[in-house]
């Protein structure tokens, strides 16, 4: 079992892509569908046409692209990390998520909301003091 | 509310049960230690040839649409934090179907983030 320094920084460089790949990716979709509206609707006629416009939008590519760069990092990483190990450790994204909602799409960001955001930090910091591997594996 | 019940469900189920389907090809495809494209391609080529990667695809595939969905309702700020109540089922799922051990360290960071993620729906104004 490798547990060297080079498997860390490893898993910790790839990590950090998703990190940043993946609210990118979020925020562009984000911002893609506020631009084609609600979907509220769950007729194939209504949803139809929608479709259409999500694949026409520019900003859907781009978060399409984005997610596309977070998975490849993600199944990269998921070959000799645990699971259990990279989702927590990843779900930093969810404070570049609400920064980036905040800055880029000005979404209003409540205390409570930040307070929230922290919280989910505070685990994350928690879960990433737990080995990257447990299993072995042949 | 019961349709963004829904999305949020999908969201998190579909997405967690694909993510357990691409971990599991991805341990049987091996560790990558050569990052070099051709050798990334080749990875990703052993990768389509396992099922669970497949099944995974198209789970996550399911996931992404209803994340639309979602995004198309609410705001970014507030969907993807709500989705984080995957942690839950991400690691029952690693646990459970994976063999992987889960400390009460981890357990702990774990119920952190799910407090975390309930204040962000508290917050939501």
């Amino acid at each position: 079992m490798k547990t060297s320094a080079g498997l860390h920084f490893k898993t910790f460089l790839l990590i950090l892509l998703m990190v940043i790949f993946g609210p990118l990716g979020n925020v562009f979709l984000g911002k893609g569908m506020r631009g084609i509206g609600a979907v509220t609707s769950r007729a194939p006629a209504a949803l139809l046409p929608m479709l259409g416009q999500i694949l026409r939008s520019d900003a859907i590519w781009l978060g399409i692209a984005s997610l596309i760069a977070f998975f490849l990092a993600y199944m990269l990483v998921l070959s000799w990390a645990d699971y259990s190990y990279v989702q927590p450790a990843s779900s930093f994204a969810y404070v570049v998520v609400a920064l980036l909602g905040h800055l880029v799409l000005h979404e209003t960001v409540t205390l409570t909301r930040w307070l929230g955001v922290l919280v989910i930090c505070m685990g994350v910091l928690v879960v990433g003091q737990t080995p990257p591997r447990t299993t072995e594996h042949a | 509310m019961l349709w963004e019940t829904v999305l949020f469900g999908l969201i998190i189920v579909a997405g967690t049960v694909g993510e357990l389907c691409v971990a599991r090809a991805m341990k049987k495809v091996g560790e990558v230690t050569d990052f070099r494209p051709v050798a990334l391609i080749r990875v990703i080529l052993s990768a389509l040839q396992v099922g669970w990667m497949w099944l995974g695809v198209a789970l996550m595939a399911v996931a992404f649409f209803a994340l639309l969905g979602a995004l198309s309702l609410e705001n970014v700020s507030l969907v993807v934090p709500v989705t984080a109540l995957s942690y839950v089922a991400g690691t029952l799922g690693g646990k459970i179907f994976l063999g992987e051990k889960v400390s009460s360290k981890r357990w702990a960071g774990v119920a952190l983030v799910c407090i975390g993620v309930t204040l962000v729906f508290i917050g939501r104004k």
